[in-house]
């Protein structure tokens, strides 16, 4: 070969080669490193910002609510139901065997100690999110006597479990305290 | 075409500016502008030494402090900093509760609507409401302070310049300028950009007492509101600046790399 | 296109070969800016900016998207919804920041890039279409960069938006029902808001749209190169990819380098404290200056002062500032020197840094209040901006006797070229 005059000795032995194919390799490496980098900012900006996050706890003032009755109220953008439970409403939810459930929960798992009149879960059907009726005044309760989501016909008992329908899980209950007798915070 | 054209074209917007030329330079020599007192009195701000200058510059958490209390005790009876949330208070080193505590004894109270009967009613401030508008009937029209230090060139500076810069009106300025006299409830002061403020002299020795034990003189108020509204203007510049010496750390050395490699690439090229 | 030595795209992997069969795109990328683009092998570090202006606005189309999922274009809110950026959105303030500095960043990158180009004339045939579709792209920047700035609503938004709009007002008979046209209203509000957010959010689509017709063109002849000598064969070029790759690669971290200190340590260095203070539709800013990249062109439009005969001032410096980018476009045919490079036109050169400065000082009184001196000089500077476009290069390359060049690239670059003996150039050095 007539080129191997102008070879450098250092690439016959392979270390020249092998120290410039390094530098590369390190070069695109960086560049890599850094566009990963920069992703990051990138997606954490669609999280929820600052404020979203600050409205994170609502009080809500019960003294209202008879026993029968519910409201809803707004917790993080999306409705909360809080129910005053007749002592008949409790009973049926209690009477209810826990291992014939989709989604096994006593309602005293789902209510305060010494509070057990009061249900407190978010308004939200477990199975596509949409509000499910039976807190407004006049509204189905469905067969159970607990809430009827019309979306797709999930139907909850009195202690907001998932009786009948295509909803996999009883109603959320979110994290809440009584700050009084009259007013509970949610969040 | 381009060639017979482009030349007259140009010749005609010189001759056209030779005239604006001519007409401007005529104008400046039959009548040459009147110096104006804003001219000759206006200042530009005071040199002042601040510890988030620089860029290795951070707040001082306890000057922040002091600041806010200038800004609730004088400032907010007339200046809203509705940018500003109480949450966003956690920044100066208050602990969550001190904020909460802060938000309920905020004396302007934030406004609440009842969609059921119209009513507006109050209701005490909690940590995520955003400071209170505040409503000013008097002279002058008190701006929003939140952005204040970025509105104005050399924001900082200005505002202490501004604070610590009343005086009685030089008898000079009346002398060459005998228009120049102060409007009714103005008042002096050679930061302004009129040279006229309708704002009085806020500031006065021990005008506040400072929590933690600092001397309140003028000049020490003037300094922590600067501080305080440097913050407000700009919460995120202790981030902003950390985050810029790792990305030029890293941007350094992967430049260096960039240099050696294309070195590398043309050394079989020559 | 492109020099019969320019290597064959070889898909190795039996799947590229199928894709290859299919859809050949590799092949287009590879023959675009990979190993199959010859490319001249003496470029200096001006022709970085071409890589470094698209890059630039890849930067502006994320940044930007990203802003725009936070934004409100609404009067009452868009102030404060860019506050809520900077303050309560995750890195908001640095995707914000990045976005407003790398407007100007683009643009600081594109003038090099143009003044790459007079230097050089690279304007000239046959590259004219490249030229040509280079100012439609400024022209569309300018358009973009404007319309950006009204939307964070402060006063320098409002009051620009409306002297800009004013100024198709000076048109006579159409202009005041055209401005109003413009902002939907009397002055800018709501309506303008709106319609500047959807083209400011169209108009860079369009321009990347009209930088693939750019480097379509640039492709046809092939870049042109310092010394403005076309290439004749092979030891003239080297494949783009590695070699320019590389060296773009290392550009792009210088100019990052710059961006980013700008960027965390003076993000508001470029831009003017008033647009901190909301729009306020009854009390104009004691002096309105558009965005620094502006202010040459602003210079030229306040710099006519009386009325020119029959023409009020305020037409003629709206006539002179946007004659001063389409005189651009004439630019191939005004210059008909047969050398292109600066580096071998004595006279043009002289005339080529009186611009830069000229433009210099048309900036600088730009962003100056109107008062004088910055009305005279102004004047003075763009009666020469005028001059030297239309009157001084055609006269100069008629008269100028250009210096010798290389016979060839390989020439210039190693000192000698067996194909220049052949042609016996007396000037081989």
């Amino acid at each position: 070969m007539a080129d191997e005059a102008s070879i450098d000795p250092a690439d016959v032995t392979g270390e020249g080669v092998r120290r410039r194919d390094f530098i590369n390799i390190a070069a695109v490496s960086f560049a890599g490193v850094g566009g990963l980098a920069v992703l990051y900012p990138l997606i954490s900006q669609m999280s929820p910002s600052a404020d979203v996050l600050a409205e994170s706890s609502t009080e809500i003032d019960i003294s209202a609510i008879q026993p029968g009755q519910a409201i809803k109220a707004v917790f993080r953008k999306q409705p909360v139901f809080v129910r005053n439970l007749t002592p008949v409403e409790i009973a049926e939810a209690e009477k209810v065997d826990t291992g014939s459930l989709r989604d096994p929960q006593t309602l005293d798992e789902r209510t305060k100690a010494g509070k057990k009149n009061w249900l407190i879960t978010m308004g939200v059907c477990t199975h596509l999110g949409c509000v499910p009726l039976g807190a407004g005044e006049g509204e189905v309760r469905g067969e159970f006597g607990g809430y009827f989501c019309p979306c797709h016909g999930s139907s909850y008992d009195t202690a907001a479990r998932i009786r009948k329908g295509p909803a996999p899980k009883n109603l959320e209950v979110p994290s809440y305290e009584f700050t009084s007798d009259t007013v509970v915070k949610i969040g | 075409m381009v060639r017979l054209f482009g030349p007259l074209v140009g010749l005609f917007f010189a001759v056209a500016l030779l005239w604006s030329f001519g007409n401007g330079a005529y104008l400046a020599i039959t009548e040459p502008t009147a110096p104006t007192a804003v001219h000759e009195f206006h200042k530009t701000p005071k040199e002042v030494e601040f510890s988030f200058n620089g860029p290795f510059g951070k707040f001082d958490r306890q000057q922040l402090q002091r600041g806010f209390q200038v800004y609730k005790e004088v400032c907010s009876n007339c200046h809203a900093l509705k940018q500003v949330a109480f949450r966003n208070l956690t920044d100066l080193g208050y602990s969550e509760a001190e904020v909460k505590a802060i938000a309920k004894q905020w004396a302007t109270k934030a406004k609440t609507f009842d969609p059921k009967t119209g009513d507006a009613g109050e209701r005490d401030n909690i940590a995520a409401d955003h400071i209170p508008a505040v409503y000013y009937a008097g002279t002058g029209n008190p701006p929003d302070l939140s952005l204040i230090t970025k509105a104005r060139h050399e924001g900082p500076e200005y505002i202490y310049s501004l604070l610590t810069g009343y005086q009685d009106q030089p008898a000079e300025v009346l002398k060459k300028f005998p228009d120049a006299k102060i409007p009714d409830g103005l008042h002096y002061n050679p930061y302004f950009a009129n040279l006229n403020i309708a704002m009085p002299a806020p500031l006065t020795d021990g005008g506040v007492t400072y929590a933690d034990g600092t001397k309140a003189t003028v000049d020490q108020q003037a300094k922590d509101i600067s501080a305080f509204l440097t913050w407000t203007a700009e919460p995120k510049l202790e981030k902003r600046k950390q985050t810029g010496w790792a990305v030029l750390g890293f941007l350094f050395a992967a430049t260096i790399l960039a240099y050696l490699a294309k070195k590398n690439v043309w050394a079989n090229a020559h | 296109m492109s020099f019969p030595w320019a290597k064959e795209y070889k898909p190795g992997h039996p799947l590229m070969q199928w894709l290859d069969e299919k859809l050949p795109l590799p092949r287009f990328v590879y023959n675009a800016v990979g190993a199959g683009y010859p490319v001249p092998r003496n470029l200096n570090y001006m022709w970085n900016f071409g890589v470094l202006a698209g890059f630039c606005l890849a930067l502006q189309i994320v940044t930007g998207v990203i802003l725009a999922m936070h934004y409100a274009a609404n009067g009452s809110v868009a102030f404060d919804s860019v506050e809520h950026i900077m303050r309560d959105v995750n890195w908001g303030w640095m995707l914000r920041y990045a976005h407003a500095n790398g407007a100007s960043a683009f643009f600081v990158v594109v003038y090099i890039h143009i003044f790459r180009g007079f230097f050089y004339s690279s304007y000239k045939a046959p590259r004219e279409m490249i030229w040509l579709l280079g100012v439609v792209i400024f022209l569309l920047m300018m358009a973009t960069a404007f319309m950006g700035y009204v939307l964070p609503w402060g006063q320098m938004s409002f009051w620009g938006a409306k002297v800009i709009t004013g100024l198709f007002g000076a048109i006579p008979v159409v202009g005041q029902p055209l401005q109003v046209w413009l902002l939907g209203g009397y002055a800018p509000d709501n309506a303008a808001l709106n319609r500047f957010f959807s083209l400011h959010f169209l108009l860079p689509f369009v321009i990347a749209g009209v930088i693939i017709l750019h480097i379509w063109a640039l492709h046809i002849p092939g870049s042109s190169n310092p010394t403005g000598v076309e290439v004749k064969q092979e030891s003239d070029t080297v494949p783009f990819h590695p070699y320019y790759t590389a060296k773009d690669g290392f550009g792009l971290g210088v100019f990052l380098i710059l961006y980013c200190a700008v960027l965390f340590f003076a993000p508001n260095m470029l831009g003017h404290p008033d647009n901190y203070i909301p729009a306020n539709p009854l009390s104009t800013p004691a002096h309105i200056v558009p965005e620094w990249y502006f202010w040459p062109f602003y210079a030229i439009l306040r710099a006519f002062t009386s009325d020119f005969f029959f023409i009020p001032a305020k037409l003629m410096g709206v006539l002179a500032m946007f004659s001063a980018i389409l005189v651009w476009f004439f630019l191939p045919w005004l210059d008909t020197s047969p050398v292109r490079s600066g580096h071998y036109r004595p006279l043009f050169r002289k005339a080529f840094y009186l611009l830069l400065v000229d433009v210099v000082v048309l900036g600088y009184c730009g962003g100056a209040p109107a008062a004088e001196p910055f009305v005279m000089i102004s004047q003075i500077a763009s009666m020469y901006y005028f001059l030297h476009f239309l009157v001084i290069l055609p006269i100069v390359s008629s008269i100028e006797k250009p210096a010798p060049l290389p016979y060839s690239i390989t020439e210039a670059v190693l000192g000698k070229d067996e194909g220049a003996v052949l042609h016996a150039n007396p000037t081989a050095a």
